[in-house]
């Protein structure tokens, strides 16, 4: 059930990506020159509603499908981390013009020479895990 | 039925696509009873095929697989948008945008991306080894040390007030305003 609910929504969210242009390296470009609204109007939009619906469900104690009642951790309070992690990634994702979820849909719309962006980023976890603990968090 | 595939296949307004996706989170929540976050596949991918001895990878992927299924519905989503859903129009990038494109040398924006710079028999140029290998291999390295990605820090965080996730947003945008403006013009001239 699990996994035909998650195939739903990522087959939804295969289709936003490409059909409002997330995946596009045009698109990332333009919103890193501030250039145009779109990709803020999609992110903007995106948190407001993600916002609301945590609103709500913290407010009427809303339960998932598994019959629990949603409760929410809290991100770890690791700053360095956070900071450092998102500038590097941050360059990639200027250079390649694409996050995981568009990569994955740049694949999905014909353009596989993402897929060895993947695997490097595969990679890229491998040297994580291998550096973590040099890393300052 | 043709006017609806019509309608979908126009690309989507910011204002129908933003709400959508931020409809990501009450959905994982409430029907997956997880949080809504893309780049963890990585991680999982990771540790179920490279075979290591690394604690960061020691733990139970499968328990997660719904993840990796979700990735194939984004394969799935992206490859029926771009079967049958496709526009033939360009991507209506503002005026600003298309002239600086210019200013770096590119000359086609007709696709999605710069069709010159994303192929596999380009990958002998430096500046596309550098954009899909390199860029590729930041993005997967920064996910995993800063905690998450587009989804899991700036819509999914964010979405919770979480601080971490503010600052690594700050972060995306440190790395990508260095990146567009000062390291890609180097990249491509």
């Amino acid at each position: 059930m699990k996994n035909i609910i998650a195939l739903i929504l990522g087959t939804l969210f295969g289709l936003i990506l490409v059909k409002a242009e997330v995946l596009s390296w045009f698109r990332i470009q333009e919103m890193f020159a501030f250039q145009s609204f779109h990709m803020y109007g999609i992110i903007g939009s995106a948190v407001a509603v993600g916002a609301l619906s945590v609103f709500l469900i913290r407010t009427f104690k809303v339960k998932s499908l598994e019959g629990n009642i949603i409760e929410l951790a809290d991100k770890a309070p690791r700053y360095k981390s956070a900071y450092l992690g998102g500038t590097l990634f941050g360059l990639g994702w200027a250079m390649t013009g694409a996050c995981p979820g568009p990569m994955y849909a740049l694949i999905g719309s014909g353009t596989t020479v993402m897929i060895l962006a993947v695997i490097m980023g595969i990679l890229g976890v491998l040297a994580y895990a291998a550096l973590r603990d040099k890393l300052p968090h | 039925m043709n006017s609806l595939v019509e309608w979908v296949s126009q690309p989507w307004p910011w204002y129908v696509a933003g709400p959508i996706i931020g409809l990501m989170v009450p959905l994982h929540l409430i029907l997956l009873n997880r949080t809504f976050g893309i780049s963890s596949s990585f991680r999982h991918m990771c540790a179920a095929c490279v075979p290591n001895n690394l604690d960061f990878l020691k733990y139970d992927w499968k328990a997660e697989s719904w993840n990796l299924v979700f990735v194939v519905g984004v394969l799935l989503g992206s490859f029926l948008a771009a079967q049958y859903f496709a526009s033939d129009a360009p991507i209506a990038l503002s005026d600003a945008a298309v002239s600086r494109m210019h200013d770096l040398g590119i000359q086609d924006l007709s696709g999605q991306h710069p069709a010159e710079l994303f192929a596999w028999n380009r990958l002998g140029e430096i500046p596309t080894l550098l954009m899909i290998v390199l860029g590729g291999f930041l993005v997967g390295f920064g996910t995993r040390y800063a905690g998450g990605c587009t989804s899991g820090h700036a819509i999914m965080g964010l979405s919770h007030f979480q601080l971490p996730s503010l600052v690594a947003v700050l972060g995306f945008f440190t790395g990508g305003l260095i990146m567009s403006w000062i390291l890609l013009p180097l990249i491509l001239h």
